[in-house]
Formats: C-alpha cells, structure tokens, sequence
C-alpha cells in the first residue's frame, strides 16, 4: 500500500487498495469504459502494464498500418454522431473538442492510419479528456476474498494489491498462440518477424491464412524469393464474407499472386511437422483434399497462428473460455457467464457473440464496435452496482416514426454492431413511450419485459443491408425485416409506410401518420 | 479452451464425423466456429431469421416448442439443420439446459461444406431419417 506524502503516490494514481470497481488495461476498450464510467461518476481505478496508452496499438500491426479506415471527408459533418459511421478509429466522448481526433493526426497518405498515428490517437483521447491511469501496474494473479463488507475480488500487481467489487478486463486478444504441430515451436510467431529486409532473397513458409499470415505475406512480396502460405482450410476474402470475416482488401496482393502464378503458394493443407536441416527447414504438408504429404524446403518459416486472450489465472478463478482465441464466455453484457462480477471490455468482449445472424459476427473486435460496447457497459455497470437509474428520455407519440427511422438510417451503434445493438422503446401502457437507449439485441430477445420495440440493422448471407425491427409484445417478440435500398437509404417513403405499420401493430401510429407517410411518396 | 488440433481430434470421435480423412477433420474444424452458451440461453429462436447449423461438443439442449420440451440433445448430435437447409426461421426455440459448448455454421456454408463432405451428408440423412422413424411410431 502506497504511504501518504510516498513520491510514487504523488506521481502516480490509483495506489493499491480498494475501489469498488477496477479496470485492467489502457488500450482501446480500457480507455473507452474508463471515460464512459467518469462521466456516470462510477469511481474506479484503471491499471495498466504498460507504460502509456494504446495497448496492442502500441506495437501492432508489424507492417505499421491499420485495417480500420478513418474517412477525413465523409457524407456526414466531422464530429456528428453520423460520422462516426466513417470513422473506425476515434474514441466516443461526449465533448464536441474530443470527438474523431483521429482525422486530425493522419497525414493524408491512406485512409487507414498508420501505426504510430493510431497510437497518438489514443493518447490525445487519454490526455485531453483527462483520463488518469496507473502505467506500469501488471496485473498477475486473482483470488477471490469474503470480507465483513462482502465477496471481493482480489487483483494481485507488481505494485499491490486492489480489492473490487466488480473487475473489468481490458486485456485485449495478444497473446502469440502456437499450436502443439511438430517443430511449429521452432520458428519464429507473427510477433516476431524482422525486418523484411532480412529476408531479402529467401524461400517463405507461413504457417496461417488470416490476416496475419497475409499481412506478413504482403510486407514480404518485395524480398522473397517465394512465399507459401498454407491452413486446413481454404482462405476466407471479406470481399466475399461482406464482413470483416476474411482477409481485408489491403492484404489480398499475396492471393493474386498465387492465382496469376507469379510465386506465392496458398495452400489448403494441414502442417504435418517442421525439421531443421541444416540452415534450412523441411515444412511437410498433407493436402486437405487428400493425396500424399507433401515437403517444402524452404529459408524461413513463420507461424502467423494467432493470438489468445491472456487471461492469466482467470479460468482457474471459474471464468469458462472457448474457442481457439481462448475467448471468455460471456453474456450479453459482456459479463462473464461463469464468474459473476467479472467483466470483459475492448476486443476481449467478442467473446460475447450475440446472434450471428447469417453467420455475420458483430464487430467487437475492431475499435469502431467495442466502443460502442464500451459505453453500454459503463451504464450497465452503474445501474447494476452502483445504484445509478438509467435515462428514459419520454418520448410523445408524433415523435416515434420520424425518431425511428432517424434511428435506423443514421445511428452509427446499428450500422457498426448489426443485429448486435438495438435501439429499443418501451411502449408500456402505464409508463407511456420511452426511450430506453441501445441494449444488446441478445438481451431485448431473452430478458422479457414491457411491450417495446427494438430497431436493428442487419445484413443477409449476400451482404444486403437492411432495417429488421423487433415487436415485443405480452412477451412475446416477432421480428419484422424491412426492405433493403440500393444506396442504403432507410428514409424513403417505403420505409415510412413500412414502420408506421409496424407502429400501428403496437396501437401507436394513428391513421392520419399512414396516410402522411404514404402522402410523401 | 480448445485449439484448432484438438478440436479436430473431437470431431474425430462424433459420429457425424466418422468418415473424414485427419487432414479433412482439421479443415473442419477450421470451418466451423466454436461457441459456448450458457444454461437458460436460447440458441435458437423460433420465428427469427438468419440462424445457422449447430453440433454439440458439450452439454445438452431442450428443442421447446409450445412451451414444452419435445426432445433433448447432447454430444454428437446436431440441430437447426432444417432451417439452414430450407432457408426458413425455426419452428421452435432451442436452449442450452446447462452450460454447453458446440460447433456453429452458417446456412450458405453449411451447403458448401456438405456438398463437399457427402459422408457428413449421409449420416446427417441417416439421422433425419432415424428422427423421422421415431416421429412416425410415435404418432401411429
């Protein structure tokens, strides 16, 4: 425990000792909650590992150069909350002087920032909303402790220890994971590739076909002398996913390589082993569509085999995981499902899969849908543990059509996280109509309630987007898709007509809003 | 927590599985998606679009229809086979009963993967047809 008066108590925040709520981590979704929490006035302390904020940005990509865009010039104003569908990269604050920072620190090259800007974006956010952390703070261990003031959780630091009611981790998905083939052990993970130079001349194997094999592949195009990449089964193209499923755009020049025959191998076959023969590695291979192994003598082989959640002694504490990222399994909440009290916020919180409708998953495992996340989680904490009520701005029947579609053809939450976030209202007879803000669309589905209707953007197995709106009513909820639009426009007079149907399904939309709706066509 | 070897060396021991070659278990298990519910969560949901195939790993489901359970499923066994396959929202809920972890894959993939894999077909048909048998004794 820091002493009053210590210098590192001075210099530092958020010494060892009781909160009721900490965060673990300064990355993205650390950084996101710690705002959204501040401005509910949650007290709680944020601790990090490292030395500054950014988390995996801090480091990654290897190649420098991100995969989520930030448009400068976009259909919507800077700074709206309809841009923020443009712009993949800023944190959310409530301030118009701390929105889409992002735009002002690129430097015109690309629409995907670098590395290092994304880093300064972070920064800026931690520094001009004020956001304090204590960097240098590793977390190791958890314990659970009964006290006379009730269940803690225990977080073990190189600084101390931090006692909490509720513990989020914001840890992020980096941990370099590699599998138990034969020899894979022996050559270098993803995170530690050189520098291309270094391998100027040299026959390339990657072990790997998503993004991180790709990326490698791509920074490597200019100085291998060939390049194979190869995995089980055959490479996804988000082109062809129409999600972030797949490899991205950026990195597909390795693939037309390998279809025009100008080098690059991409292969369906699973590793067999890796021997060391002399200065060289014999990679054997065995095609997934059968048929002999198959050996590759190559220079260098890399395994671009992914990364896991490091979650330490977490499942030793009962937090159940699944999935090769080692993901916690969580509600809808974003709270484990396993452990209650313990919390999941940034990338982590994909663990918490929601519908996946038509296999899409949401994007929380990009910035531009865990800060999204981020912000509910911080209302859903206090409201569930610190006694805060949550907003239910009223809304006057007139109000609900134009509000809805508005909803459904701007709000950046529906267009980010499809058919993961909802934008609900409750329609209670007693309480009147209500806004009840954005809630997990898993959670409007299950948890029951007063008649509501929740409004949704979702897309098909072709990547066709639409509005679905969903009508609770006695408990039970229907879904209603809405048609599509070539341009993506939800506010045309279809759209209208359509959700003042579905308004006077739930007795709200008097004749006349129809008969005005159908009059704008 | 189940790496993509592992995974293929459960998939090797469910019956669904039996006829595929190891390097085709380990693309499997690359194609499909693992996922995890917790006890009371809906997997399916009756009425809703866009739902996919599921095998279990672990655990067992309740299909509820009408507000009652019509058959219980556990380790091997698959659902949401017939709406991935006719395109059509499920007729009835399914609900994890405990926790339970399985495999998961979209409608538009699980044609592909079965026009690829006639084995996993076959035996899907053998099940449905052995489902279909139960069905009919039970209402003659």
């Amino acid at each position: 425990m820091a002493r009053a008066g210590d210098r590192e108590h001075v210099e530092r925040p958020f010494p060892p000792g009781e909160y009721p709520l900490v965060v673990v981590g300064s990355g993205p979704g650390g950084l996101q909650l710690s705002y959204s929490l501040r401005r509910l006035g949650v007290e709680h302390a944020v601790i990090s590992a490292d030395p500054a904020p950014g988390g995996m940005f801090r480091r990654w990509p290897f190649f420098q150069r991100l995969l989520s865009w930030t448009k400068p010039y976009a259909p919507a104003e800077r700074g709206t909350r309809a841009y923020e569908r443009y712009d993949w990269n800023s944190l959310l604050a409530e301030e118009a002087e701390n929105r889409a920072l992002m735009t002002g620190l690129m430097d015109g090259t690309s629409y995907f920032p670098s590395r290092a800007e994304m880093e300064l974006n972070l920064v800026a956010f931690a520094e001009r909303t004020g956001l304090t952390v204590r960097y240098g703070c590793r977390w190791e261990s958890t314990r659970r402790e009964t006290t006379a003031a009730g269940e803690r959780f225990v977080l073990e630091t190189s600084d101390g220890e931090y006692r909490c009611r509720v513990a989020v981790f914001a840890v992020g998905v980096a941990e370099p994971y590699v599998p138990p083939t034969p020899g894979l052990d022996l050559v270098p993970h993803y995170a530690e590739t050189r520098s291309a130079e270094t391998y100027a001349g040299q026959r390339i194997f990657i072990v790997g076909k998503q993004n991180s094999g790709f990326e490698i592949a791509s920074g490597l195009l200019p100085w291998a002398r060939s390049i194979v990449l190869a995995s089980p089964s055959p490479a996804k193209l988000s082109v062809v996913t129409r999600s972030l499923v797949g490899i991205r755009a950026r990195y597909l020049q390795p693939y037309e390589d390998h279809v025009l025959a100008g080098g690059v191998a991409v292969l369906e076959a699973s590793i067999d082993r890796i021997e060391p023969i002399g200065s060289a590695f014999h990679v054997t291979v065995r095609p997934s569509a059968g048929g002999d192994p198959v050996t590759f003598e190559v220079d260098e082989a890399i395994a671009a085999t992914g990364f896991v959640a490091p979650l330490r002694d977490l499942p030793a504490l009962g937090v159940a995981t699944y999935g090769s990222s080692r993901l916690p399994a969580q509600t809808p909440f974003w709270e484990s499902a396993t452990v209650p009290g313990i919390y999941f916020a940034g990338t982590i919180g994909q663990g918490a899969t929601g519908l996946r409708k038509h296999g899409l998953p949401a994007n929380s495992g990009a910035v531009h849908g865990a800060r999204y996340n981020a912000r509910l989680l911080a209302g859903h904490l206090a409201e569930k543990h610190f006694g805060a009520t949550r907003s239910r701005p009223p809304l006057a029947e007139p109000e609900l059509l134009p509000f809805l579609l508005d909803e459904i053809c701007r709000a950046p939450e529906l267009w980010h996280q499809r058919a993961y976030l909802a934008r609900v209202v409750s329609v209670d007879p007693t309480d009147g109509i209500a806004d009840e803000g954005f809630v997990p669309l898993a959670h409007f589905l299950d948890s029951g309630g007063s008649d509501a209707i929740a409004a949704t953007i979702e897309a098909d197995a072709d990547g066709g987007l639409y509005p679905v709106f969903y009508l609770r009513r006695s408990t039970r909820t229907e879904e209603r898709v809405l048609p599509g639009h070539p341009l993506n426009d939800f506010g045309t007079a279809e759209h209208r007509r359509a959700v003042a149907s579905l308004l006077a399904e739930l007795g709200l939309a008097s004749a006349e809003e129809r008969a005005q709706g159908a009059g704008t066509l | 927590m189940t790496q993509l070897v592992e995974l293929a060396d459960e998939l090797e021991s469910l019956a669904l599985f039996a006829d595929l070659s190891r390097p085709q278990l380990e693309a499997t298990a690359h194609s499909f998606e693992e996922t995890w519910f917790g006890e009371g969560e809906r997997i399916l949901r009756e009425g809703l679009t866009g739902t996919g195939f599921y095998v279990i790993l672990d655990g067992e489901v309740a299909v509820r229809a009408g507000g009652r359970d019509a058959a219980v499923l556990g380790r091997g066994d698959f659902f949401g086979e017939v709406s991935a396959l006719l395109g059509e929202p499920p007729s009835a809920d399914v609900v994890a009963l405990h926790s339970m972890r399985c495999l998961h894959m979209a409608a538009p993939a699980l044609h592909q993967f079965l026009l690829a894999h006639p084995a996993v077909m076959y035996r899907m048909l053998l099940d449905q047809t052995r489902r279909l048998r139960t069905t009919t004794r039970a209402r003659g």
